[in-house]
């Protein structure tokens, strides 16, 4: 244990003393936080709605049809109580539920006024707020039709309603995604390099002609930048709960505990990446062409994973960001316990252990 | 072939790299104490040989024992006998040299307070006290070579394996670092050195001359000299060198 002090002490030298390494480890985060400022939006296909038609009479099935003819759409019929509607939305498959009220067509002709009810899934603002413009629209147009048909001033209201984000505030999308992205950067980049590091400068030669484990070689250059990487941490959260006025819903300690997980996850990956390469070079090449590229597009805070053909959608599984990607939004934002994250959580456990096992047995004792 | 005064034996000891053979059959064994020169031209196969005998790397075939120990199966007992200062500079250059030594003390597990002991003594010995706290990059090489000498010499190995320690450092320096190496070899620590630089051979007991992986020549410098009726062991080397096919790496 003493030995694996002494080195440990070594790798936190070799961090604090390289400006660089500083640099990427604490400007990244905060740069990335603040020039994010934007959303993007995107059209969304194929998102699961469901409608609730209280009324079932001849204007809600109407409409309902029109729901379901739009291309945007997958509608589900369900008659589903308020608590129900929370439940749907906590299992986060649906994004949006729409809510005939009893006697809607005859509100609709006697009172020439009848209200339809829209419920979204602000956690992720953009999607709630293309979905719910999408549904506004085609219930307007069946306004016009009836308008054209009857000669009447019938009007229909939607009462929109946003939940979990009810201000639909651009950052709830973009900081569980700045921190899946940036912790995966820097704990796979700075992993990276530092086992190849030694390769290149011959100090590798040195430790393996030593008693040292070679497994604790390993592990002890993990150890700094796990906890500068909950630092990292703690000024993104910071950031975005004093800077960007967001609060995290959810626990704290939960937050924290799936987030040194995902760290741990994109370590053991930084040092298989280590561990397989022989020049600091390519490490870098690898883990930013090949990690920091498919985790900005597969993690799903920049573009819809809903919106790519299926092959696509089946590979985003095997990129850990995802996972804790959606478990950041459950806990942050929805404020959901860990009976709702814990599959994807032993996910990230699983990838953990896989990739913790494999640099460890790829780690070489010899030479050549 | 087993001989129990040897602290390093080696026996028809060969490595290929796929077609290329880098060590052919070399057989040879250093007693303790003894300062052993291994000498030969760049590529000649000095390198190779000295991994193989460190456990760094796994012979084609032959066979070999450092300590008593087995180069195929007890590497791990190996490493806690040898201590080894490569080729390329091999302590961290972002370190100072204090945290060098407290580092490489603390990875063979060397109680605190003999620790404190040892890095007084090598700080006193090398005149390095003002520079404890000083990185090391920022030592002039023949200092460097000297520490990383003293640090590989630091857990009191039974063995130490030298890679061209002396290479690219000026005459006085090396003499300086030879005095380090005779201090070593008078505690009973065996010196194992590699070279290319002919008046080092002279310091060395017995010096090896590998050419093309194979060794032309094993004696004292006195009675190579002699064999060869040449004045300096340059001549030696010259003399045996002119067999060579292979082109320096």
């Amino acid at each position: 244990m003493k030995r694996f002090f002494a080195f440990v002490r070594k790798e936190f030298h070799h961090v604090f003393r390289d400006p660089k390494t500083m640099l990427l480890l604490f400007g990244v985060p905060v740069a990335q936080i603040l020039l994010f400022g934007f959303a993007l939006t995107n059209e969304i296909k194929n998102a699961h709605i469901i409608i609730t038609d209280n009324a079932q009479d001849i204007a809600s099935k109407q409409i309902a049809a029109k729901l379901a003819a739009n291309t945007n759409f997958i509608t589900h019929q369900k008659q589903l109580n308020p608590q129900q509607i929370e439940e749907t939305f906590r299992q986060g498959k649906v994004k949006l539920v729409v809510i005939f009220p009893p006697n809607f067509n005859h509100d609709l002709l006697h009172l020439q006024k009848a209200q339809v009810q829209i419920i979204a899934d602000a956690s992720d603002p953009n999607t709630a707020n293309t979905l719910t413009t999408y549904a506004t629209a085609i219930i307007m147009d069946y306004q016009k039709q009836l308008w054209q048909n009857t000669n009447l001033p019938l009007s229909i209201h939607t009462d929109m309603r946003m939940i979990y984000n009810p201000e639909l505030k651009g950052i709830t999308n973009f900081v569980p995604g700045v921190m899946a992205l940036v912790l995966m950067l820097i704990c796979v980049l700075m992993t990276s390099v530092s086992i190849v590091r030694e390769k290149e400068l011959g100090t590798m030669e040195v430790l393996l002609v030593s008693p040292f484990n070679a497994v604790l070689v390993v592990i002890s250059k993990a150890v700094p930048y796990f906890f500068l990487s909950l630092v990292n941490l703690t000024v993104i959260l910071l950031l975005s709960v004093l800077v960007m006025g967001m609060p995290v819903a959810g626990s704290w300690v939960l937050l924290y505990a799936i987030s040194a997980l995902f760290i741990l996850t994109a370590l053991s990956l930084g040092l298989l990446i280590s561990n397989v390469t022989n020049s600091q070079q390519t490490a870098m090449l690898i883990s930013l062409m090949g990690m920091l590229l498919p985790t900005l597009i597969f993690t799903g805070f920049m573009f819809p994973i809903e919106n790519m053909p299926l092959p696509l959608q089946v590979m985003s599984n095997i990129f850990p960001s995802k996972w804790y990607y959606i478990i950041v939004k459950n806990v942050m934002i929805k404020g959901l316990g860990f009976t709702a994250i814990w599959k994807e959580t032993l996910i990230l456990l699983t990838a953990t252990l896989l990739l913790m096992t494999i640099s460890i047995a790829k780690f070489k004792t010899r030479l050549a | 072939m087993s001989n129990p005064q040897a602290v390093i034996w080696a026996d028809k000891l060969s490595k290929h790299f796929g077609e290329f053979v880098a060590v052919n059959q070399i057989s040879f064994s250093v007693q303790k104490g003894e300062i052993f020169g291994f000498l030969g031209a760049n590529g000649a196969g000095k390198t190779t040989a000295m991994r193989m005998l460190c456990g760094l790397l796994l012979p084609t075939s032959g066979s070999a024992a450092i300590a008593g120990y087995d180069v195929y199966t007890q590497t791990e007992q190996i490493k806690q006998n040898i201590g080894y200062m490569s080729q390329r500079f091999s302590l961290y250059e972002d370190l100072t040299v204090a945290e060098n030594i407290r580092f490489f003390g603390g990875i063979y597990g060397l109680p605190d307070k003999q620790l404190k002991l040892k890095t007084d003594e090598l700080l006193h010995t090398l005149q390095l006290h003002t520079e404890a706290k000083t990185l090391v990059s920022a030592l002039p090489l023949g200092w460097k070579q000297k520490l990383a000498f003293s640090v590989a010499i630091l857990h009191e190995p039974a063995i130490v394996f030298l890679d061209e320690p002396t290479g690219g450092v000026d005459p006085i320096t090396r003499r300086q670092f030879w005095d380090l190496i005779y201090a070593a070899a008078q505690q009973g620590i065996t010196l194992f050195v590699t070279t290319h630089y002919m008046d080092e051979a002279e310091y060395c007991n017995r010096i090896c001359m590998l050419v093309d992986g194979e060794i032309k020549a094993l004696d004292t410098p006195a009675n190579l000299k002699k064999q060869h009726q040449a004045q300096t062991m340059d001549d030696v080397f010259y003399h045996l060198a002119r067999t060579a096919k292979r082109t320096a790496d």
